[in-house]
């Protein structure tokens, strides 16, 4: 299945802004996060489709998956 | 001993007072609050003689605690016809806690068609009769004031916009860098421009300095509470990295960017304006990617941004105002928005209430969406010079709005609802609502918990917890607006339990006092309540705690969300 990644702030850095390609069915939010060799401290903000999701949650065809390092504003 | 100066321009008189004992245990906002809730009859006319302007440093302005350095102005507002607080960076907070001046007052108007300054030094305040500076933007007043005097003065003044009285006009106060830094919202410039003043120049040589009632407490409690600030990944690192502006993508994701005069919720130019650009584009161009508004800041969200031949082009480039020019007026250039930025300082004008009423100025047809220039015409050629056009514009959302016959008006209170979509993150649009403010995002900042996971996590999508969530903000915010601190320690003190603790123990160090975390809540409670009554008394009622018709009835992409709180929903923010 096909899944869209997008990484914001310094989560680019060495990586890339979007990238669209397929993953094995079930993939999960947190199989992703672990082969982009994300840290745990460095997770802020995950959203599927533009709503916060947990790790655990499994992506189905064509999601939309971004992440985020905790950051803020105002 | 600490105390209140009272300027008098009907008489051209100062007073000098003790600090009333009720208002002893008061600074910024609570004391701006107390004041003008005290003094200022609720029915007056907002740019009348018996309106009155407060400037209040925070409690722990002026000491070494870190980011203590915000100001509090306060009036009735002519944008919103309520109470208004609004809190800014810059030296004077730090001056006026240094000469030990915990508020200044300034009242009546003066009978003279002419302008004055207010030079405030060790030995009181001076009234000067000064037409020199009438018409000048805020740089140049700046300029002017400062070549007078070889010390750095602080100073605070109106652009054109405050002389002209417009209801987005803002008063700016000198950064430390020399630029400037706005008490933003609610018109205060218009006041300040009623009362014929154009600046107040600050000396601080010589200043009695802060009494401390137990330094050795203070700086322990200081050592921990810089530590939370610094640690925290929110205040110790994307701040200082991106600024404010990282918020464009991640709001955009979430659906609740305000896009076209809030008709969607997701901007299809994010990138070209997003944080992640401006850092490149700064970094790039030789300017500043971390900047703080004041001596003391740590968190350093600031910024100065250079144009393509690496000349100074803006400071303090803000999310809200890239939001409000970008996403909501459709502008995919960030130069032609620094540009702006930099004009609506130098002119005195609120960037969001003026960015936002662009948008509807957009929507009337005034000008076409995404033109910048066009923008920037209109406010050096109409807003400068104060053309009919240009007052409409000049006086925010609501005044374009019902000069061109729009329903889709952002607005609560008359004033201009800033960058989080209400029907896409529900907590903030509680806030919007019910602060006494007005729409005003910082007096109950609910997009840390809705969307950016501090503080817990509350689904923005739903109505759940929301009324809640932004009554424990607004109540926590009220006290941290009266200490003086920048509100982004909330980041910190939401997810690190020391935070707070070193915060009441920085304040009992200071006065000798012994606060708990309950009285700092009750510190909250009442100001929120003391504004309240304050509108209520001016004729704002509940059905002035409602947010626009259409955030009910048009809803906004992606996720097609609608306002849906109940008038009894909303009103129960109210039950505390």
């Amino acid at each position: 299945m096909v899944i869209t990644i997008k990484l914001f702030a310094h989560l680019r850095h060495g990586r890339f802004k979007e990238d669209i390609r397929p993953w094995r069915e079930g993939t999960r939010c947190g199989d992703i996060v672990r082969e982009l060799g994300l840290r745990a401290g460095e997770l802020g903000i995950v959203m599927v489709n533009g709503e916060h999701a947990p790790l655990d949650q499994a992506l189905e065809p064509h999601d939309v998956l971004a992440i985020f390092p905790l950051v803020g504003g105002g | 001993m600490d105390k209140l100066i009272r300027v008098d321009l009907t008489h051209l008189t100062v007073r000098t007072e003790a600090v009333p004992e009720a208002w002893l245990g008061l600074g910024g906002r609570a004391l701006t609050s107390a004041i003008v809730a005290a003094e200022v009859p609720p029915t007056c006319h907002p740019l009348g003689p018996n309106n009155k302007l407060v400037f209040a440093p925070g409690l722990l302005s002026g000491t070494s605690a870190s980011n203590s350095g915000r100001l509090s102005a306060g009036a009735k507002s002519p944008l919103t016809g309520g109470i208004k607080e609004s809190n800014v960076g810059g030296t004077a907070a730090q001056m006026f806690a240094k000469l030990g001046i915990k508020a200044l007052i300034i009242e009546g108007i003066p009978e003279k068609d002419t302008w004055y300054g207010l030079h405030i030094s060790r030995e009181g305040v001076a009234i000067r009769e000064d037409g020199t500076l009438q018409g000048l933007g805020n740089f140049a007043v700046l300029e002017a004031l400062q070549a007078r005097q070889a010390r750095k003065l602080g100073v605070i003044c109106i652009g054109p916009s405050g002389e002209y009285k417009l209801s987005g006009a803002n008063i700016s106060v000198k950064d430390p860098s020399g630029k400037l830094r706005s008490h933003g919202r609610g018109g205060l410039g218009a006041v300040m421009g009623s009362k014929r003043i154009k600046y107040l120049t600050i000396d601080d040589e010589g200043a009695q300095g802060l009494q401390m009632a137990d330094p050795e407490a203070f700086k322990a409690a200081s050592k921990v509470f810089t530590k939370a600030l610094m640690e925290h990944p929110v205040s110790g690192q994307g701040l200082p990295t991106y600024g404010t502006n990282v918020l464009v993508n991640i709001l955009n994701e979430a659906g609740g960017l305000p896009t076209r005069n809030f008709t969607y919720g997701q901007f299809d130019g994010h990138e070209q304006i997003c944080g992640e650009t401006m850092h490149e584009t700064i970094v790039a161009r030789g300017g500043k990617p971390r900047h703080g508004c004041h001596a003391g800041c740590v968190i350093q969200c600031s910024q100065v941004y250079n144009d393509a031949q690496g000349q100074y082009l803006t400071s303090g480039f803000e999310y809200e105002t890239i939001w409000g020019l970008g996403a909501n007026c459709c502008i995919k250039d960030l130069d032609d928005i620094a540009t702006a930025d930099n004009l609506m300082d130098d002119l005195g004008l609120d960037s969001i209430e003026t960015a936002v009423a662009f948008g509807v100025a957009m929507e009337a047809g005034l000008l076409a969406w995404g033109d910048g220039k066009e923008v920037l015409r209109i406010l050096r050629e109409e807003i400068g010079k104060g053309t009919p056009l240009g007052r409409i514009i000049g006086s925010g959302a609501g005044s374009v709005g019902r000069a061109y016959g729009l329903t889709r008006v952002p607005v609560v209170k008359n004033q201009a609802i800033p960058a989080y979509d209400p029907r896409s993150v529900k907590g903030i649009g509680i806030t919007y609502a019910t602060t006494p403010m007005g729409a005003d995002h910082t007096a109950g900042y609910t997009i840390a918990t809705n969307i950016l996971n501090v503080g817990g996590q509350v689904d923005p999508l739903k109505k759940d917890g929301q009324v809640e969530l932004s009554r424990n903000l607004q109540i926590a915010t009220a006290a941290v607006d009266s200490t003086g601190m920048c509100i982004f320690i909330a980041f910190p003190a939401l997810d690190i339990p020391e935070c707070l603790p070193a915060l009441i123990d920085m304040i009992n160090a200071r006065f000798g006092t012994r606060l708990t975390g309950e009285d700092v809540t009750g510190l909250g409670k009442a100001v929120l309540k003391t504004e309240r009554a304050f509108n209520l008394a001016a004729g704002l009622t509940p059905a002035h705690d409602r947010l626009p018709e259409f955030f009910r009835t048009d809803p906004v992409a992606p996720h097609q969300a609608v306002w849906d709180f109940t008038d009894e929903e909303v009103d129960a923010f109210w039950a505390f």
